[in-house]
């Protein structure tokens, strides 16, 4: 339970510094010569990188960077996704063939792989960060909404609505969309922690954002190179990453207990 | 349509217009697009994936010059993965909801959620710069693959660690188990031989699957390690906007994926007799 309530806490900041952020008075590119690489202190806070940037501003930057990218990114491709799952589930036929065998090319590449690539043939920075991730993405949850509308277009809630002469789009949107959000969140959940990873992998790689921009994963990539005289610059934004992605995986496993009746029974 | 003209990149930016109109003609990169598409395509039904803007070398001599290196890295990964996986799931699953659990989880947990790009610089950090037990980059120096290996591997492990646990403990209650209990057998037998038979079928599956996100996990860490293998052939052509060997060392990859998850499923029949084919 302890764990659970440091989760919430944790995302709860995250989630502060990336909304709010914006209004503090923080300076992440103010370069301070006199306080290159000092490390972090009571009067210093988190430190100094190695042109004198303070660390906690940076990590505040970069926070609303890896929340707009992941939320971002869960959006556009989760609901993208789930309207084509959804749809190619109930119709099936022909479009259920053509998204199916779409989904498949798209399986054929390893996610990560296909967005580093994207990444780099559209060039860096955020806003095709987002585009490539969410071209990867989509395709989880159009596959996990379609297996679900599947298997529950044949129970007889379903029957009785087209008996009654409902409209399909109210039908999907209406009587089966309820019925898959819990799969969904928990999905979704799990999603953006996959999303903060990603985004700062890809900077990690100099995909991302751009200098002076911060970002967790170039904040490590920048500190990387002093790891023997300043670690804190690798540990810093390093904890922040771990910190927020545990929260979320623990989330999803407790969501997933709570909401997934079928592995009730197991754990 | 991408940014990043390669012409430019070739030869700098003060170079003359017609000097580039000639670069660009003798690369093919005046054809429309789908002639480009198309000679390319017919190259491939012989393997040959044109050539690297940078260095003028073949592209398929390229891949496979860096090849071996990415199958070391990912091959010694998974076993790293599984070797620390099938002791911890078999502990969690064994003393389900006691204190042996609770740790394995744990671990499983962080293992998850620890990004490589930082656990790479942390175990350099720990292992190379501070006890000097093992070389910070390369692949030449004795025990340069323990590292990357670890970093690479340690998501997997936790990954399916979870898994043998939750299969496990579906498999123990089983009426089979009890009659392998019943008859005798010792403890040992009973878990590794009768309730992990029936384990290997998901185990097997997962590795396939996850092999996806360990050659993308490979790109990173091998940039992490200064790995010569084809994800760091990956990031530099991607800086050098190489783009014919970006594409060659996607084309590669993706291939070893699909051709592995077909093996998956071959191996299927192999470790399952129930599934095996022609008996339907």
């Amino acid at each position: 339970m302890m764990g659970f309530r440091l989760a919430i806490t944790v995302l709860l900041l995250w989630a502060l510094m990336a909304l709010f952020g914006p209004l503090l008075p923080l300076s992440p590119n103010q370069i301070e010569l006199s306080q290159i690489l000092t490390p972090p202190s009571s009067s210093e806070l988190l430190g100094y990188d190695d042109l004198g940037r303070p660390l906690l501003d940076r990590l505040v930057a970069g926070a609303r960077i890896s929340f707009m990218v992941a939320f971002g990114v869960v959006l556009v491709a989760g609901s993208f996704g789930i309207t084509i799952g959804l749809l190619a589930g109930y119709f099936g036929g022909l479009f259920d063939l053509i998204t199916m065998r779409i989904i498949d090319i798209f399986l054929a590449f390893p996610g990560i792989l296909l967005a580093i690539a994207l990444a780099g043939v559209m060039g860096p920075g955020i806003d095709n960060l987002v585009i490539a991730l969410s071209l990867v993405g989509w395709v989880g949850y159009a596959r996990l909404a379609r297996s679900q509308v599947l298997s529950l277009k044949q129970r007889d809630h379903v029957t009785a609505a087209i008996a009654l002469g409902t409209s399909e789009l109210t039908i999907v949107s209406r009587h089966l969309l309820p019925l898959i959000a819990a799969p969904l969140i928990i999905e979704a959940t799990f999603g953006i922690a996959g999303m903060v990873i990603a985004e700062a992998g890809l900077s990690f790689l100099g995909l991302g954002v751009q200098p002076p921009e911060a970002s967790w994963g170039s904040m490590i990539r920048d500190g990387a190179r002093y790891m023997l005289v300043a670690p804190h610059m690798v540990m810093v934004p390093g904890l922040a990453i771990m910190l927020v992605v545990f929260s979320l995986n623990l989330l999803g496993d407790r969501l997933r207990d709570r909401l997934d009746i079928r592995s009730r029974h197991i754990s | 349509m991408v940014p990043g003209d390669p012409v430019e990149v070739m030869l700098g930016e003060s170079a003359r217009p017609a000097d580039r109109e000639a670069l660009r003609m003798a690369l093919g990169l005046d054809q429309p697009i789908l002639s480009q598409l198309w000679s390319y395509l017919k190259g491939l039904l012989h393997f040959d994936l044109g050539y690297s803007l940078h260095s003028k070398q073949p592209i398929a001599d390229l891949l496979l010059q860096r090849l071996p290196a990415t199958l070391e890295l990912t091959g010694a990964a998974l076993l790293i993965a599984v070797v620390i996986a099938l002791p911890l799931g078999v502990m969690a699953a064994l003393y389900k909801g006691k204190a042996q659990d609770d740790a394995a989880m744990l671990f499983s947990l962080v293992g998850i959620s620890i990004p490589n790009f930082w656990l790479g610089p942390m175990l350099i950090l720990l292992f190379s710069l501070g006890l000097g037990w093992a070389p910070v980059s390369g692949r030449d120096a004795p025990g340069a693959l323990i590292l990357p290996a670890i970093t690479l591997g340690t998501a997997l492990a936790a990954i399916l660690a979870r898994m043998i646990r939750s299969t496990l403990l579906e498999v123990l209650h089983e009426d089979y188990i009890r009659t392998a209990q019943a008859k005798g057998l010792s403890r040992h037998a009973v878990i590794w031989r009768h309730a992990l038979g029936n384990a290997w079928l998901p185990i097997i599956t997962l590795l396939g699957l996850q092999l996806g996100a360990l050659l993308g996990g490979a790109v990173i860490t091998e940039t992490i390690f200064d790995w010569p293998g084809l994800g760091s052939l990956l990031v530099e052509s991607i800086q050098k906007r190489d783009y014919p060997v970006v594409q060659g060392c996607v084309l590669l990859i993706s291939i070893a994926y699909v051709v592995v998850n077909t093996l998956t499923d071959l191996i299927y029949g192999w470790v399952d007799p129930r599934i095996r084919l022609g008996k339907i």
